[in-house]
């Protein structure tokens, strides 16, 4: 199966609160968070769509303050990887 | 924004002579400061923030790269060098493996968008694996800007 072309089992919008974005620790969490899953997660900016659970390709999102991303996960533990990685993002991964 | 915007040429070291994380930070902001124009007690201060920064959660990104980085108020404009180690460091990287290239950034503290501008061209150009081959192997700073240059002509 082709993940990247597939429908995602969950998704969700979020939009990027803290003053700092989305820089490099919050992106070690955010992989660090994804990789407590066993489901694919992938997060889209716009048209850029990158791996979740792959530091470097997270660092490619540039997500600035107000950036809006969509989270998605497919596998089976999918809703709640998104709602952990929806609710991280969300709480400005404690800068706020 | 290219690599050679903010990467001072100058500054970068071919052959890392500190074989521990701390000191090769130390080593690389010494070489930044001395080629930008920060004092001797700037550069203390920036290397201890950059130590600071590290210890709270390491920048090695796995594949043999760490990117260490830190907002300091001396720094009025970002700045970044590239050191090159042949025996590997210990960058308590993701991946637990030795780190071979390291990509110091310095950035002033009021201006993030432009920090996460910088790391995302770093990142475009590391995440390529003849990029880091490459700089794995060139021994002379020449070499290594010359890697640069070749970098920033790519298209996209």
């Amino acid at each position: 199966m082709n993940v990247e072309n597939a429908v995602p089992d969950q998704a969700r919008m979020v939009k990027v609160p803290n003053a700092q974005g989305f820089h490099a620790r919050p992106v070690m969490r955010f992989v660090d968070t994804a990789g407590q899953f066993l489901s694919e997660v992938q997060v889209r900016k716009g048209g850029q769509v990158v791996d979740g659970k792959n530091p470097m390709e997270m660092m490619l999102l540039e997500a600035t303050q107000g950036t809006e991303l969509e989270i998605s996960a497919s596998g089976p533990d999918a809703a709640p990887a998104v709602d952990a990685l929806a609710q991280l993002v969300e709480s400005g991964f404690g800068e706020m | 924004m290219k690599l050679s915007d903010f990467i001072v040429a100058d500054a970068v070291l071919p052959e890392l002579k500190a074989t521990d994380r701390n000191g090769v930070i130390r080593e690389m902001v010494s070489s930044l400061a001395a080629c930008t124009g920060l004092d001797e007690d700037a550069a203390a201060s920036i290397a201890k923030s950059v130590i600071q920064r590290e210890n709270q959660g390491s920048t090695g990104f796995g594949k043999g790269v760490a990117v260490p980085h830190v907002k300091h108020a001396a720094i009025k404009k970002i700045t970044a060098t590239i050191g090159r180690s042949s025996v590997g460091v210990d960058f308590a990287a993701l991946d637990r493996a030795p780190v071979y290239i390291v990509v110091l950034l310095l950035s002033p503290p009021d201006n993030p968008d432009q920090h996460l501008a910088s790391m995302e061209n770093i990142f475009r150009h590391l995440q390529r694996d003849n990029f880091r081959r490459f700089l794995r192997q060139a021994s002379t700073k020449e070499e290594i800007n010359e890697l640069i240059r070749e970098a920033d002509e790519l298209p996209g």
